[in-house]
C-alpha cells in the first residue's frame, strides 16, 4: 500500500470507530430533512396568507432546504470533532509520529471526512427535496424543472463544504471548545445577522454560508448580487482559505 | 542511536531545554531522569519531530525524525498514556495507528497479547485505568517492532506487578540490541531498570553516566553504631575516641551514631580499646534518591513550601571532626555554630544556650531557600 492510501485507510478507521462522530452525521441528515418537511408543510397550509410578492417569488426547492439552517450545525460539529478529537485526546502526537509528513495526514483526514460529509450531504439534499415537495402539496416542483437539480446538488455540496470549512478552521484552533465556541455561534446567528442588517448586508452576502446558500435557490429574488455558481465559488474560496490556514498552522506549529 | 547536539527549546522567554548534548546507545536501557518540568517530555517530543528545536538538533541514527525512511517502523514511542479517544476500543485505537504505518492488523492482536489487554481489546478505552492506559500506550510503541523505543514515564499508575513487567520488558528490548530511552522522575526506579543515566534539571544536563558509576559516586558510605541503651558514658567515650581518630560523628534521633571517615574494623578496634560494647556496627549507603535530589536541587520547578522549613531544622548532617558537644537532655550532639572556632556569634557566647539554637544556626544555607 502506498503511504497515502494507508493513511486514508487509517483515517477511515478513526472515523468509523468513534460513535459520537458518526452521530453528528446522522443528526445532520435527520434534522435537515425533518425541519425542511415541517416548514414545507407549514407553508403549504399558509400559502394563501403570504404576501403577493412572496407568492410570486415562491421557491418550493429552496423552502424544502430550510432545515439546512439547523442541520448545517451538525455538519460543522462533525468537521470540528474529526479534527479536534486528535488534539483533545493527544492522539495527534501518535498520528504525526506515524506520519511525519504532516501535509499527508491533513490531506488524508480531510479527504476521508469530506467524502463522507459530501455523501451524507447529498443524501440529505435529495431526501429534503423529495419529502419537502411531498409536504408542499400543490405548490411543489420537481427535478425536471429548470435549475432544480442544480439546486439539489448545490445543497449537497453546501453540506459537504461547510464541514470541510469547519475542519480547516479547527486545524487552526485545535481545541474543541474553542472551535465550537467560535463556529457554532457564527453560523447560527452572527452570519445571519450580518447578512440581514442593512448596514452590513453587502459584507454579509459574501460570508461562506450566505454565499453557498445561493446555490440552494432556484428562483432569483434579486436579493443576491451573484448567481448560484458564483455563490458556490465564493464559498469554495473560503473553504480553501480555511484549509490553507490549517495546513500552515499544522506545518509550522509544535504539535 | 539517538544523539542530541546543543538541543535547545524556548517558549517565549522561558527556556524548557537548554543546550543538551547526549547520546543514547543501543543495547542499553537509558534512563532519562529529572524532576517534573525539567524538560524530559519536551526533549522526547523534539526527538520525534513533534516540536521543532529553537537551536541545535536531535537525530536518530544520524537522521532527523522526519527524514527517516520509515520512521514508524524504526521508532516507537509512548508519550502519554491518555492519548487515546475514550470512545474507541483498545483494538480500534491500535488499528488506527497500525494502518497509519502500514502495519498489518494481525500485529495489533500480537501486541495486545504482549501487554495483556486481549481480554478488554474490544472494550471502549474510556473505562481503562491509568495502568491499562500505560499498557495500551506501550502496545502502540511496540506495533512497528521498532529498533528505537521512547517511553515517557511508563510506570506511572502501574501496580507493582505492572512495574516489574515494564522493567523486564525494557531490559528484554535492550538485550535484543534496541535503543531504549525511558524517562522517569524516580531515581529508585531507574536504578533498577537502567544501565545508563541522563539526568536533567531545568532543561540542562546534570549528569550523563552509567548507573553503576552514579551509584559509586553518589552513595557515600557510613557506619551506624549503636552502644548499649543507657550507657551514656560509654557512648561519649566512643564518640571522643572516634573524633580523635579523625571520624565524623552524628547522633541520630534514635540514639544511634552515624560515623563517616573511619572504616568499620577501625571503629570496632576503637570501641574495644575504649572498652565500649557495641550493639550494632553496620555499613550503610546513602540512598540514590538523596544523591539525585542533591544533584537536581535548585533545578526543581515545583517546590513545596514545606521544604524551606526542613532546611532550617537540623537534617542528619555529618559533624566536622573533633567538634563534639554533648548537648542537653535530648542527648544529641549539636553541630557546631556556623562561625566555627574563630568567631562564635554572640548568641553562642553565653552558655548554656538551648540546643535548638545551635541547631538552627548550623542549618546549611542554600541560596534557593531564600527565593
Amino acid at each position: 500500500m502506498s503511504p497515502m492510501s494507508r493513511v486514508l485507510l487509517s483515517e477511515w478507521t478513526k472515523i468509523r470507530t468513534v460513535r459520537a462522530t458518526l452521530w453528528t452525521l446522522v443528526s445532520a441528515l435527520v434534522v435537515t430533512v425533518a425541519l425542511g418537511v415541517l416548514i414545507s408543510a407549514l407553508l403549504n397550509n399558509t400559502f394563501d396568507d403570504l404576501a403577493r410578492e412572496d407568492r410570486l417569488t415562491f421557491d418550493p426547492t429552496f423552502i424544502s432546504f430550510s432545515g439546512t439552517q439547523l442541520g448545517q450545525l451538525a455538519m460543522i460539529a462533525f468537521g470540528i470533532l474529526v479534527v479536534a478529537n486528535e488534539y483533545s485526546t493527544g492522539m495527534i502526537r501518535s498520528s504525526l509520529s506515524a506520519v511525519p509528513v504532516r501535509g499527508r495526514l491533513l490531506v488524508a483526514k480531510l479527504a476521508v471526512a469530506t467524502a463522507l460529509a459530501l455523501a451524507v450531504g447529498m443524501v440529505t439534499a435529495f431526501a429534503s427535496f423529495l419529502l419537502g415537495q411531498l409536504a408542499l402539496g400543490d405548490h411543489r416542483t420537481d427535478l425536471s424543472e429548470p435549475g432544480v437539480l442544480r439546486a439539489v446538488f448545490g445543497t449537497g455540496l453546501y453540506m459537504g463544504l461547510i464541514a470541510l470549512f469547519a475542519m480547516g478552521l479547527t486545524w487552526v484552533l485545535r481545541s474543541p471548545l474553542l472551535s465550537f465556541g467560535v463556529q457554532i455561534p457564527f453560523f447560527f446567528m452572527i452570519s445571519n445577522i450580518l447578512a440581514n442588517v442593512p448596514a452590513t448586508e453587502k459584507i454579509g452576502d459574501y460570508l461562506p454560508d450566505q454565499a453557498g446558500s445561493r446555490a440552494m435557490a432556484v428562483v432569483d429574488t434579486g436579493g443576491w448580487p451573484y448567481g448560484p455558481w458564483t455563490g458556490l465559488l465564493i464559498m469554495l474560496a473560503w473553504v480553501a482559505a480555511a484549509v490553507l490556514a490549517g495546513w500552515l498552522v499544522l506545518r509550522h506549529r509544535d504539535a | 542511536m539517538i544523539e542530541a547536539t546543543g538541543l535547545t527549546k524556548s517558549y517565549g522567554s522561558k527556556t524548557a531545554v537548554y543546550n543538551l548534548n547526549f547520546r543514547v546507545q543501543p543495547g542499553k536501557v537509558t534512563g532519562f531522569l529529572g524532576p517534573n518540568g525539567a524538560g524530559k517530555s519536551t526533549t522526547m517530543r523534539m526527538i520525534l519531530g513533534l516540536d521543532a528545536p529553537t537551536n541545535g538538533s536531535v537525530t536518530i541514527g544520524g537522521h532527523q525524525y522526519h527524514q527517516l525512511p520509515n520512521a514508524p517502523r524504526l521508532v516507537g514511542a509512548l508519550l502519554d498514556a491518555n492519548a487515546k479517544h475514550g470512545g474507541r476500543s483498545a483494538r480500534a485505537h491500535l488499528l488506527c495507528l497500525a494502518q497509519l504505518s502500514g502495519i498489518p492488523a494481525r500485529r495489533v492482536d500480537e501486541v495486545l497479547d504482549v501487554v495483556g489487554l486481549t481480554q478488554v481489546a474490544r472494550k471502549r478505552s474510556k473505562g481503562f485505568s491509568l495502568g491499562m492506559g500505560q499498557r495500551l500506550g506501550i502496545a502502540a510503541a511496540l506495533l512497528g517492532d521498532p529498533q528505537v523505543l521512547l517511553f515517557d514515564e511508563p510506570v506511572n499508575g502501574l501496580d507493582p506487578e505492572g512495574i516489574r513487567w515494564v522493567r523486564e520488558l525494557m531490559r528484554r528490548l535492550a538485550s535484543e540490541g534496541r535503543t531504549v530511552f525511558v524517562s522517569s522522575h524516580l531515581m529508585s526506579e531507574m536504578a533498577q531498570t537502567a544501565d545508563h543515566l541522563i539526568v536533567i534539571g531545568r532543561g540542562q544536563l546534570m549528569a550523563d553516566l552509567p548507573v553503576r558509576a552514579f551509584i559509586e559516586q553518589n552513595s557515600t558510605g557510613f557506619a551506624r553504631v549503636r552502644t548499649p541503651d543507657g550507657d551514656e558514658a560509654g557512648r561519649e567515650k566512643l564518640v571522643r575516641a572516634l573524633a580523635e581518630a579523625g571520624g565524623q560523628v552524628l547522633a541520630e534521633p534514635e540514639g544511634t551514631l552515624k560515623v563517616t571517615g573511619v572504616e568499620l574494623p577501625r571503629i570496632s578496634e576503637l570501641a574495644h580499646a575504649a572498652d565500649v560494647r557495641l550493639w550494632e556496627l553496620s555499613p550503610h549507603h546513602a540512598s540514590l534518591e538523596e544523591a539525585y535530589m542533591r544533584m537536581t536541587q535548585g533545578a526543581v520547578d515545583y517546590r513545596s513550601s514545606d521544604d524551606q522549613r526542613s532546611g532550617l531544622q537540623a537534617p542528619p548532617q555529618q559533624v566536622p571532626g573533633g567538634w563534639q558537644q554533648p548537648a542537653g537532655p535530648q542527648g544529641g550532639y549539636a553541630p557546631p555554630p556556623l562561625g566555627g572556632y574563630g568567631a562564635p556569634p554572640p548568641a553562642h557566647a553565653a552558655p548554656p544556650h538551648p540546643p535548638h539554637a545551635s541547631h538552627q544556626a548550623a542549618a546549611p544555607y542554600r541560596p534557593e531557600d531564600a527565593r
